[in-house]
């Protein structure tokens, strides 16, 4: 029924119009390297309290379509016609005229704490509307959330895939010198917004890890003098140390889909293997026996495997075992160091940290091992996380020599559209939340 | 002292150590590298009995090669030292640190600061030091003491650091 890829790419700039014989449907394949064009003229003010509220939300919408690089948004200065209310009719030949091939108009009015933000997405070259007419509200203080959502629904009716925006991170913000680095949780939006700190500086935290739903969060902590893993309660930030084995040291931890088991890392007699605790019976679950190390687990979306980093072979590499534990195969094949595998929530790949000649890289592969593919590569590139629906991946860069620093960056999973995420400190090991919507 | 008190001093001394070891790197931490010779909370590092002397004359740190835990000859050297000046100060506790490089993930970093860390306190145990008075813990490489990113810093960052306390009396 879905008639594919309408969106040609453009070999040639010179062509005026672009082709389309068929619903507007962008396809997130490697072979999208030409942004669709799109033009959202600034969403119409109900009221005079709501302008300005009006061109925020318009913004923000603007900014999560066209970071995605798969959208560019026509400047106002080209439009031909002018969008005056939510209800005109649509003048689809101007919008044509200057290659729009998808027009969002919209409407925003505030109402004391309130705001509601009413849309419309239309194929311009069809000249019909893409999907229905939606009406969002929300309070003043979540008018961004409705700006993401606005945009999760443009971008899942033209794509075809649920979008990403309306949901959050969980980072370590860094301060301080490198040899007494201060680290705190800080909780934001995936664009960088909102930064609400969740700890204050209690000595180290290290890798907080979302649970699948978003409301608690998993981190290890130097809180006692030791390396314990915390979990905290995002709504009312509440952190109390996870019952785990007894061992010298808790670490790496991570939810399975369920959000029911927690595997991590437990360090004994300077041995550290993989450890399950089911949250609910408080049993514990030894998951590997090796006198190697076994760590940075991270579990299937079908909570049937857990792929994890071991140097059994003499180097750290990848391997893949059941959720009981037992045989793990090796997964990893090509030159170099292997860490911080994590499962793609749609199953079909798992990224990782690679060290290799001296650079650290991000990069994927399929569950077997094959076609590996490096998606980036600098001094040090770590933890990668994904996002919920599976296209991007944040980690953390941190730039060379005593005044290094880390920051977060994202990439597609097809290796395009780098960008730093802007944090308000220097920050490293994001965990990707779940869309909240 | 007999068996009870001296049961009850070792608690008070672990619990000590553990207590104190996160806070080292702050701002209010004892710089345990102040080697002017003074009358500190480390004492005169001319007093064989001082945590001053046992930092810097007997040596508190083994250093160890990239992704190795094995202890080097020269590391032997110092631990047998360190042996000897706890056999000599029954009263102090040790936390093993153990540390690793910027060149690996934060994870393995610190399963290999854990394994140095044991490495160290192993053979203090072989050596004849009471297991009860050796706790281990990783930063892996969360806290380098050489800040720049070269082999010169990172020799000195994969190290174990022994750090010993005792509870105050007063």
């Amino acid at each position: 029924m879905k008639r594919l890829l309408v969106v040609l790419i453009m070999i040639c700039t010179a062509v005026p119009v672009m082709a389309q014989n068929g619903p507007l449907r962008l396809t997130i394949t490697d072979g999208v390297i030409e942004p669709l064009p799109f033009a959202l003229p600034s969403f119409q003010a109900e009221s005079v309290a709501s302008v300005e509220m009006a061109q925020n939300i318009s913004r923000v919408i603007a900014d999560d379509l066209t970071g995605t690089g798969l959208f560019r948004q026509i400047p106002s200065s080209a439009f031909i016609s002018q969008q005056e209310t939510f209800t005109q009719a649509i003048a689809f030949p101007d919008w044509r005229a200057i290659n729009a091939q998808a027009l969002v108009i919209g409407a925003v009015a505030v109402n004391g704490d309130q705001v509601v933000v009413k849309f419309r997405l239309y194929d311009v070259f069809l000249g019909q509307e893409m999907g229905s007419g939606m009406q969002l509200v929300s309070s003043v203080s979540g008018w961004r959330r409705l700006a993401h959502r606005v945009a999760d629904q443009v971008y899942a009716r033209i794509t075809g895939e649920s979008g990403y925006f309306d949901s959050r991170v969980v980072y370590v913000a860094e301060s301080g010198p490198k040899d007494n680095r201060q680290k705190r949780l800080a909780i934001m939006d995936y664009d960088g917004a909102n930064v609400q700190y969740l700890t204050g500086n209690v000595g180290l935290v290290l890798a907080p890890r979302f649970s699948p739903t978003g409301d608690r969060v998993l981190y290890t902590s130097f809180e006692s003098g030791f390396p314990r893993i915390n979990v905290l309660e995002v709504a009312n930030v509440a952190p109390r140390q996870l019952a785990t084995q007894a061992g010298e040291m808790a670490f790496s931890p991570r939810f399975s889909r369920d959000g029911r088991q927690v595997i991590y890392s437990l360090a004994n007699g300077g041995n550290t293997d993989i450890w399950r605790t089911d949250l609910a019976t408080g049993r514990h679950t030894r998951l590997t026996a090796a006198p190697s190390i076994e760590t940075a687990p991270s579990f299937s979306p079908d909570g049937q495997s857990i792929v994890f980093e071991s140097d059994r072979s003499g180097s750290p590499q990848l391997y893949i075992m059941s959720a009981e534990g037992g045989e793990a195969r090796r997964i990893s094949s090509g030159a170099g160091r292997y860490g911080t595998p994590v499962w793609s929530p749609r199953g079909d790949l798992i990224a990782f940290t690679k060290q290799n000649a001296g650079r650290f890289h991000i990069g994927v592969m399929r569950t077997d091992g094959s076609e590996e593919r490096l998606l980036t590569a600098s001094f040090l590139d770590e933890a990668p996380t994904w996002s919920p629906n599976g296209r991007v991946i944040m980690f953390f860069r941190e730039t060379r020599g005593a005044q290094g620093v880390p920051a977060l960056y994202s990439v597609d999973v097809s290796g395009r559209n780098l960008r730093q995420v802007p944090t308000p400190t220097a920050a490293s090991d994001p965990s990707w939340g779940p869309l909240q919507n | 002292m007999n068996s009870l008190t001296k049961i009850a001093f070792l608690v008070v001394a672990l619990t000590a150590a553990a207590c104190t070891s996160p806070n080292r790197f702050g701002g209010n931490s004892v710089d345990l590298n102040d080697s002017t010779g003074g009358f500190g909370p480390l004492g005169s590092v001319d007093d064989p009995s001082s945590p001053a002397f046992f930092n810097e004359r007997v040596g508190d740190r083994v250093l160890f090669a990239v992704d190795q835990s094995t202890l080097s000859a020269e590391a032997m050297v110092v631990l047998d030292g360190q042996i000897s000046w706890l056999m000599e100060n029954p009263d102090y506790a040790a936390v093993i640190e153990g540390h690793a490089d910027e060149q690996g993930t934060r994870e393995y970093n610190l399963a290999l600061g854990a394994r140095r860390a044991n490495a160290v306190r192993e053979y203090l145990i072989t050596g004849g030091i009471a297991a009860s008075r050796i706790q281990t813990v990783s930063y892996g490489k969360e806290r380098p003491i050489a800040v720049c990113s070269e082999e010169s810093c990172y020799t000195q960052n994969r190290r174990a650091v022994t750090v010993i306390s005792i509870a105050s009396l007063g």
